[in-house]
């Protein structure tokens, strides 16, 4: 059961060892903050662009390339040559230093806050503050006043510091040389602290690779210093200073910029973020305060140029970004602001860029592996590669948080109006360098369990009495040890056998249940899938049947399969249907399948029972033989109605028959009108739309398919629907069984085999091959003061807490809210504890679990700085797509303007330096709240153009509904990249530029993804050459707009672009079909339509004036 | 004319009918007095090897009311070329065709020997016949097996053009689509759900041609092969298809747990079975045959859970009302067999299981429709097998024994009309002049219909006569009856097969002996046993006897010769003299009594009993025994237990069972080995001879009967003494001496109590 563990040396945990390995000695040696470094450079460098344009461009290059490598490889030599060198540098870092610095000066909040909760930081800080105050001060003053040019530039990442210095620059750019310096200054002053911290830290450091390495007996020692380490950090927390000096250690690299920009300066900086990530949650965002200097920065940026003049007076303030409210009437969202010349004042490079955060983040922290072992650590940003090391806390990648620490009250809580909410995807993927989650098995004791709250045994567990009992995290009962999982204690309180177990040591693992954890106290047999063909005569004249047919001979090759196992142990089943349903026995003894015609569908029942679901190898023949004839039987058909609720009755029915979970596919053309249960009617009315009643357009028409999905998922019978419409199909009827069993929707508008094969096809062999779970269960359990209180997402719940859901795969996400319901204590922190009971695909019960820390806090500050933007819209975009279903559109948008203003109101009142009101001040964190916002509330569900159908809305509607925060995050904000801009000899992906039609130019080409459309926006003037070696035609006008296949040209241009699209689409769960746009063109609205940056055409307000907006609002909050 | 004995064979031979009464009581009153009714077994399609049909249409009286069928008894005018009708006196001119007709020059239903005559009507589409099989699948493997290798067989003796049609059933009801290539198609039902005709229709998608089919009966042709050319396929396509459909066939694969019963949807197969003719073939001859192996349990129709626990009802649960599935499932398939008739389709049940299948309650689907009835032990006898093998035996012309969607019209003379019939029949509830008030069986009607029905169909038809007293018929006047038979031929032709006879009136007072001496005591024994089986079916079993024994009574008080109160002076004349017996008899048999059987068994009985001719019916009342011993040849010996005797074989038909008793003695001579020695050569030839007459009964009967061999003291020999008339029981035993027969464990009285009782109560004044 291990988990796949390449070397034999390190049982269980396999986590990527040989990195690890890499790492410890390296980076360890080096420190952590060693591969931190030359991500920070490129964050140094990439949000600069200006920085760019003077020297460092060059530098940016490198550093990214320096990253690529050891990220991708993440191999140990690599990683540790540079480490090494790293190392100590890190140490010195000044960069870090500076960054600290600066956010000290910038958030001068922050620097406040941490102070009060932090002893040791103040002291820290202080030393840093003086630095870079000096350093930021200027930059902001020259930032503030240049306007909000600067701004942009800042966003380095949280570490953000940079970017303010580079705000400077990019404004004045002069700030570059002053940014400069003023890094060097920092790090000075940080590596006196740094190596101070340095002591303490390495400690920690080496714990966690320790950790990770207790996999590895031979690191006997290193239990201890581990457990050193994590106390440390527990302490540290205190002393978000701890976690500085890493941070501090990494800015050594800025002797480096002089020397070799590339890797030196950028190094540091990043590093500390890294290496950070445990130390930064401790420190606070104080240390993300550098982050937040950027933040001054943008204050300044913003304001552009009215409230600069303001600006100056708050010197410090310089992070917070401020606005002049009275030089910039707020527009409306939907009414533009009468006044535009106020936005033209504004520069649109002096306001928060997605981009360059993001850019930043993957420079500072996408080279490090993201060690969990630290309590309330932020992780990096969803956009930015990284490992993760499980070192008791769940990845990221199985849940993130809006905030990673959380007000220890619900009046604190209630006050920064911040949601408290986790984003779980208890499957997901991991890269192939990450291990998936050790089995467990307890034979037939089944798992060690809280006897009171029933939480799962899990390294937060504190064994006390010598190893006799444990008290339980969750809410303090005391347990007894059972004999057969006795262990003596180490005088650390720790059991000695705590790395050989995973329960005790990592934050993600599973359990293999007993049977008491099945359904009838019965092991379930191995699940089916069902596949379900509409063969009306849409379907088969759109050319779906055969094509289907002809594909699923080969997917069935591919069904999940489980571990080694040599074949899938599931079985398929196949049923067609119209207006009446065709079962198929394929029974492997059959020379021939056999067709069962089921007319009754107001009373569906499954006429046979025996040779329905069967083996896909033992019936290959026989199936083989039915998919060759199923297109030719129906050649003909003229039936053109078909049945809809009955199909999925149907397959569940079959399922319980044959007592298993299991999934149905189904593929579907038309409003089914036939009559039978869940006949549907066309009751698409656009004229609901900004109406009382636009609501019921997202609502199902009839109750009948609730009670259906209810009867799924007893049975643990998910539904994944693809739709293939040529009108209206009522997408938000026929979605509620999919969404509520854990299923998916495909659709496909007016299917043509020629133009959406490979789409189909892909998504198809993805959605059949990917692994699931079913019949699962999933319960969050959190410690005493907090309370999981809502979910979002696709599954069902019949009572308040468990979530049950009849499948689920690795690109589901559940997304809980939590509320206060005590006090919380800020020594123990926030514990969470997703436990997910399911079904694998092989018929094995098991139970997964992930566990996570979260820190708590008495300041607001430290909740802001802790916050992460991402999730944050994720959960918003969950709750306002939910709450369409009851309220009007308008309410809903206004209610998410309103939490976003009240958020920001609550930081700029509580936690940021006092200032004019004129400044629009934003946490660091959520600089990006208001962009990342706007786009929500311009998406097609919240406001829809004129071209957005009611099924597009409700089909949207549901996917977000399961998304996770990476999707959610380039949903709302698409990908815009360049292709002609970066040499073509490049293999990284070009930096992306921000969706908004100014930052096209005519003569370029460019691409947008946002998870489900892909766009190739060709600009007018593109030169020749390009046009002939991407499109084999001569010029502009002869490239046919809407073509959506990229001709295969030998030639480096073209293999270029279509690798990158290849691996665009790599990157996400769906197919994203091509599409390409000129200039000019027809097409080019639907294409601008995801400039998200820019006034929609459906009344969507631009970036500017939204942001103006909110400030006005923030304003009147305020006052 | 020689004896009535051979007047009434005659009679029988040349139109297969007798009467109770050969020579009529002329006034209602005198028929009432008579006691047995003025009734009459008609075989309608008797066999008449000697009859060859003639290839024109009949000749009918013009009165809108009458329509007589030109007959023998018509006086004709050749000269003028008129004909009166014999029933209602209309003069009729001959059509065109008959003008060549002189008194030399006779067309053949003018000529005497012709009282029967066929007719082969030309017009209107032939449609070939229609078998659809409806096949149990919850069955034991070798059940299956031998079930499904039946069915094959069956096919190879289906006419080549013969519609087939496949529908199995088990928890679920599938209907096998034959036409399709490669992949075998089959539409499946929920056997728990009650449908509507239309429902079914619908779902089977034969609804769209509904309007040609219904208005252009003409036009069919051309629609129905489309419609129907899913299920009903002619053989001679798709006879490979369907025997690898059938050799494929699986038991019901739905897992039944102990202590449960199969889930068997018999009650929706059916419903569906004749729902898919309705709409497809209505009014064409087809038989729809059911296979079953257990009663149904689930779904409209079902006569039993399917919790083993709960047995399946019995007579004492029915006297009790406990039988809970009882009345609606009856009424269930009595829908289904009145639709089915109306359509003119017939159904069969072939029933095969230790235990009770439901018969009792769809017994009317075989009733009603002239379907057959077969009850076995399992579909792997030969009691099945050669069953079914038989239904499909043809006639020396080579024609199938099997005739459809009758009717059958009966026309009177004006002094009687008809009461009612008692058969394989439903009423077409046609009124009409010569139609009685009073009912007697099915009545109320002069039309009847006989879904399906062979050469050997037999029903009891019930006058009344109508004269009044003070309106005496001429001396010399006849009474006629014509009955008039349509139906479709196995060849699929039409026919009108016409019987007209004729009887004399006679007036009871002055001419009582010769009404007396024209009794047919033997078919008076089966019509007013049809009459008492008829009331069984819905009155109380005492009851019927009673009214038996009443009518018996006054039988014998009416032409019995006696002195008032003196028994012993009691005397029947020839004629009536074995009557009495066959009442005793009738009494004792399972027609009647319900102990000891099952109310499936019932019901099988009586289904059987009002269907066979004359003579099958008499040996059912009272079995045939005979003795085979060394003292002589063969003989017929009374069926009483004085006749089993140690130095004797006895062979008894009753019909149903065949049995063959060795005496005490015999049984030990086989049991030493004698037979298998040379010098006992003579023993072996005593023992093989009833085996040989029994095998000549078993090859002639349907169905096939139970084949019993026992011994003295053999545990089936209850059989056998269960049917003798228990003349030594212990009671008795040694009163009568230990000379003879066999002593009899019964409380039941002997034939010569009940008679001693016959003769002190006819005797009596009391009643």
């Amino acid at each position: 059961m291990n988990v796949n563990q390449s070397a034999p040396p390190v049982p269980p945990f396999g986590q990527p060892q040989p990195v690890y390995t890499g790492y410890h000695q390296s980076s360890y040696g080096g420190q952590p903050g060693s591969t931190a470094p030359p991500t920070p450079y490129g964050a140094y460098n990439g949000p600069v662009p200006g920085y760019q344009q003077t020297p460092l461009p060059g530098v940016s290059r490198a550093p990214p390339s320096s990253e690529a490598p050891p990220v991708s490889t993440a191999q140990a030599p690599c990683g540790q040559a540079a480490y090494g060198q790293f190392g100590q540098g890190d140490v010195q870092n000044g960069p870090s230093s500076t960054v600290q610095m600066q956010r000290f000066p910038g958030s001068q909040p922050f620097g406040s806050v941490p102070l009060a909760p932090v002893v040791s930081q103040p002291t820290v800080l202080q030393p840093y503050g003086p630095p870079p105050t000096s350093a930021q001060v200027t930059a902001q003053l020259a930032g503030m006043q240049i306007g909000g040019a600067v701004a942009p530039a800042l966003p380095p990442v949280r570490l953000g510091y940079g970017p303010p210095t580079s705000l400077a620059p990019a404004s004045g750019s002069y700030p570059n040389s002053g940014l400069y310096g003023s890094y060097p200054q920092g790090q000075a002053p940080p590596l006196s602290q740094a190596q101070g911290h340095l002591g303490a830290q390495p400690p920690q450091r080496s714990a966690p690779p320790q950790a990770s390495g207790f996999t590895s007996p031979a690191s006997g020692g290193p239990p201890m210093p581990s457990v050193t380490g994590p106390l440390l950090p527990g302490q540290g927390f205190g002393g978000p200073s701890v976690s500085q000096p890493n941070h501090v250690s990494s800015p050594p690299p800025q002797a480096l910029p002089p020397g070799t920009q590339m890797t030196g300066p950028p190094g540091p900086p990043p590093p500390m973020h890294s290496s950070q990530q445990p130390g930064y949650q401790l420190q606070q965002n104080g240390s993300f305060g550098p982050a937040r200097g950027p933040q001054p920065n943008y204050g300044s940026p913003y304001p552009g140029a009215p409230t600069f003049g303001s600006q100056p007076g708050p010197p410090q303030p310089l992070p917070p970004k401020r606005l002049d409210p009275d030089a910039i009437p707020s527009p409306q969202l939907n009414e533009l602001p009468p006044q535009q010349k106020t936005r033209h004042r504004i520069d649109p490079d002096a306001i928060p860029s997605p981009i360059q955060v993001i850019e930043d983040d993957r420079n500072n922290r996408g080279s490090e592996p993201f060690v969990t072992g630290v309590r309330g650590q932020v992780p990096p940003l969803v956009t930015t590669n990284f490992l993760v090391k499980d070192q008791g806390n769940a990845s990221p990648r199985y849940i993130r948080c809006t905030s990673y620490n959380i007000p220890c009250t619900s009046d604190m809580a209630k006050q920064a109006q911040v949601p408290l909410a986790a984003v779980i995807k208890p499957l997901a993927r991991l890269p192939p360098e990450e291990a998936s989650p050790y089995v467990v098995d307890h034979g037939e004791s089944g798992p060690l369990r809280c006897n009171r709250c029933k939480a799962y045994m899990c390294p937060f567990m504190q064994f006390v009495e010598g190893g006799r009992r444990f008290q339980c995290c969750f809410c303090s009962c005391i347990n007894d040890v059972p004999p057969q999982y006795f262990q003596h204690l180490d005088h650390t309180g720790k059991r000695v056998d705590a790395y050989d177990r995973p329960e005790l040591s990592l934050g993600s693992y599973e359990f293999l249940a007993t049977v008491d954890y099945c359904k009838n106290n019965k092991f379930p047999s191995p699940p089916a899938f069902i596949f379900m063909i509409d063969v009306s005569y849409n379907a088969i004249r759109s050319g779906l049947v055969r094509l289907l047919c002809e594909e699923l001979k080969s997917l069935l090759d591919f069904l999940p399969r489980e571990g080694g196992a040599e074949e899938s142990a599931i079985r398929v089943g196949f049923v067609t249907y119209n207006k009446v349903l065709h079962f198929y026995n394929v029974k492997s003894s059959l020379a021939q399948p056999q067709m069962m015609v089921v007319s009754d569908v107001a009373d569906m029942f499954v006429p046979l029972l025996d040779g329905f679901l069967v083996n896909v190898s033992e019936s290959r023949a026989v199936i083989t033989s039915l998919l060759d004839q199923i297109p030719e039987m129906f050649a003909d058909t003229r039936e053109t109605e078909t049945v809809f609720a009955p199909v999925i009755q149907a397959g569940m029915e079959a399922l319980k028959a044959a007592e298993c979970a299991g999934k149905l596919f189904l593929f579907h053309t038309s409003l089914p009108i036939a009559e039978a249960p869940g006949k549907l009617k066309n009751r698409d009315d656009r004229k609901l739309i900004n109406t009382d009643k636009e609501k019921t357009l997202f609502q199902p028409q009839t109750g009948a398919y609730q009670t259906l999905a209810k009867e799924c998922v007893a049975q643990g019978c998910s539904v994944d629907l693809f739709l293939f419409p040529n009108q209206y199909v009522d997408v938000a009827t026929l979605s509620v069984v999919p969404q509520l069993t854990g299923g998916s929707v495909y659709k496909y508008a007016c299917f043509q085999v020629e133009n959406d094969q490979e789409r189909f096809l892909s998504d198809l062999r993805r959605d059949v091959q990917k692994v699931v779970g079913f019949d699962a269960v999933m319960r969050v359990r959190t410690s005493t003061g907090i309370r999981a209180v809502d979910f979002f997402g696709a599954f069902y719940m019949s009572n308040t807490t468990d979530v049950e859901l009849a499948g689920l795969d690795g690109d589901k996400t559940v997304t809980v809210e939590f509320k206060h319901d005590d006090r919380l204590n800020e020594e123990s922190g926030a514990l969470l504890q997703c436990a997910l009971l399911y079904t694998s695909c092989a018929g094995q019960r098991r139970l997964r679990i992930h566990n996570l820390a979260l820190n708590c806090c008495t300041q607001l500050a430290d909740l802001y700085r802790n916050c992460e933007t991402d999730t944050l819209i994720n959960y918003m975009a969950k709750f306002a797509y939910r709450g369409v279903l009851n309220s009007p559109v308008k309410t809903v948008r206004d209610t998410l303007i309103t939490q976003c203003a009240q958020i920001l109101a609550c930081y700029r009142k509580n936690c940021a330096s006092p200032s004019s009101a004129g400044q629009l001040i934003l946490p660091e964190c959520m600089k990006l709240l208001p962009v990342y916002l706007n786009c929500v509330l311009k998406s097609d569900v919240l406001q829809p153009g004129a071209e957005v159908t009611t099924d597009d809305r409700a089909y949207v509607r549901q996917l977000v509904t399961s998304m996770d925060v990476a999707e959610t995050n380039v949903f709302f904000y698409p990908r815009l990249l360049p292709l002609t801009k970066s040499p073509i000899e490049s293999a990284t992906e070009p930096p992306a530029v921000r969706a908004s039609e100014e930052r096209l130019s005519n003569g370029d080409i460019y691409l947008l993804e946002n998870g489900l459309n892909l766009f190739l926006w060709v600009g007018a003037s593109v030169q020749q050459g390009v046009v002939q070696s991407l499109f084999s035609v001569s010029s502009f006008s002869q490239i046919t707009s809407g073509l959506s296949v990229l001709p295969v040209l030998d030639n480096p241009l073209s293999k270029k672009v279509r690798g990158l699209i290849d691996s665009l689409r790599a990157q996400r769960s769906r197919y994203m079909k091509l599409i390409v746009v000129k200039q000019e063109d027809k097409l080019e609205m639907l294409f601008k339509h995801f400039l998200v940056e820019d006034k929609s055409l459906s009344g969507g307000a631009s970036y500017v004036d939204f942001l103006c907006h909110m400030h006005k609002e923030i304003r009147q909050l305020l006052s | 004319m020689a004896t009535y004995l051979e007047f009434i064979q005659q009679n029988e031979e040349r139109d297969g009918v007798r009467f109770s009464w050969n020579v009529w009581p002329s006034s209602r009153l005198e028929a009432t007095r008579m006691v047995v009714p003025l009734a009459c077994l008609l075989t309608p399609l008797k066999e008449r090897p000697d009859l060859p049909p003639v290839q024109y249409e009949p000749v009918l009286c013009s009165r809108t009311t009458c329509k007589a069928i030109l007959n023998p008894l018509c006086q004709v005018d050749y000269r003028a070329k008129l004909w009166a009708c014999n029933f209602c006196f209309q003069r009729n001119q001959f059509p065109p065709a008959y003008t060549g007709i002189s008194e030399v020059n006779q067309p053949a239903e003018l000529m005497p020997q012709f009282s029967t005559i066929e007719y082969v009507i030309q017009r209107g589409a032939q449609s070939p016949l229609i078998f659809l099989y409806v096949v149990d699948t919850c069955l034991e493997e070798d059940d299956l097996q031998a079930l499904k290798e039946s069915l094959q067989m069956s096919l190879s003796l289906l006419p080549p053009d013969a519609l087939v049609g496949l529908i199995t059933f088990g928890r679920m009801v599938q209907v096998h689509e034959l036409s399709c290539e490669g992949i075998s198609k089959s539409y499946v039902f929920r056997g728990t759900k009650d449908l509507t005709a239309k429902q079914i229709q619908d779902m089977l998608g034969l609804t769209k041609p509904a309007m040609p089919m219904q208005q252009a009966r003409p036009g069919q042709p051309q629609e129905q092969p489309f419609v129907s050319g899913r299920f009903l396929q002619p053989i001679h396509k798709i006879d490979m298809n369907l025997t690898d459909l059938l050799g494929e066939l699986q038991r019901d694969p739905w897992p039944v747990t102990q202590g449960k019963r199969p889930l068997r949807s018999t009650g929706v197969a059916l419903s569906i079975a004749v729902g898919l003719l309705e709409g497809t073939f209505p009014n064409t001859g087809a038989r729809i045959m059911l296979f079953t192996g257990g009663p149904p349990t689930q779904g409209p129709g079902m006569v039993v859970g399917d919790e083993l626990k709960v047995p399946i009802r019995s007579w004492h649960d029915i006297e009790k009302d406990n039988a809970r599935f009882m009345k609606k499932a009856t009424k269930h398939y009595e829908m289904l067999a009145n639709r089915t008739a109306t359509n003119g389709h017939c159904i069969d049940i072939y029933a095969c299981a230790l235990d009770q299948t439901g018969l009792l309650e769809m017994k009317c689907c075989a009733n009603l429709t002239g379907g057959h009835m077969v009850m076995g032990d399992s579909f792997n006898t030969s009691l099945f097998k050669q069953t079914f093998q038989r239904i499909f035996s043809k006639d020396f012309n080579g024609d199938f024994r099997m005739a459809f969607g009758a009717t059958l019209e009966v026309k009177t003379s004006r002094e009687l009309k008809v009461a009612g019939a008692i058969g394989p029949c439903v009423s077409l509830n046609v009124k009409g002049p010569c139609v009685s008030e009073n009912e007697l069986g099915v009545g109320g009607t002069s039309q009847w219909k006989i879904c399906g029905l062979d050469p050997t169909s037999t029903l009891g038809i019930y006058f009344e006569v109508v004269n009044q007293h003070n309106a005496p018929v001429p001396q010399g006047g006849r009474g006629a009856i014509q009955f008039v038979t349509q139906y479709q031929h196995s060849s699929t032709q039409r026919r009108i097969r016409v019987t007209t006879i004729a009887r004399n009136w006679a007036d009871a007072q002055s001419q009582l002996r010769h009404i007396e001496a024209a009794f047919d005591q033997e078919a008076a024994a089966v019509l007013m046993a049809r009459l008492g089986v008829f009331r069984a079916e819905s009155e109380e079993g005492p009851d019927v006897l009673r009214w038996l024994d009443r009518q018996l009574i006054r039988l014998c008080q009416k032409f019995g010769q006696y002195n008032k109160e003196d028994p012993t002076s009691f005397r029947l004349s020839d004629s009536f003299s074995l009557y009495p017996q066959f009442m005793f008899h009738l009494r004792r048999s399972p027609f009647l009594q319900v102990f000891n059987n099952s109310p499936d068994e019932s019901s099988y009985y009586r289904h059987h009993f009002a269907r066979q001719d004359l003579t099958q019916s008499l040996i059912m009342i009272q079995p045939i025994l005979y003795s085979y011993s060394f003292q002589g040849p063969p003989e017929p010996v009374l069926l009483d237990s004085s006749s089993i005797l140690a130095d004797r074989i006895l062979l008894m038909d009753t019909f149903f069972q065949i049995v063959i008793y060795l005496g005490e003695t015999i049984a030990q001579w086989r049991k030493a080995g004698y037979q298998d020695m040379p010098e006992y050569e003579n023993f072996k030839h005593l023992l093989q001879a009833p085996l040989d007459d029994a095998q000549e009964i078993l090859q002639a009967r349907f169905p096939m009967p139970r084949y019993i061999n026992t011994e003295h003291g053999g545990s089936q020999a209850r059989f056998l003494l269960s049917k003798v008339n228990p003349s030594q029981t212990h009671n008795n035993l040694y009163a009568w001496g230990q000379e003879t027969g066999a002593p009899i464990l019964t409380d039941d009285v002997s034939l010569q109590v009940f008679m001693d009782h016959l003769k002190k109560l006819a005797v009596s004044s009391a009643c």
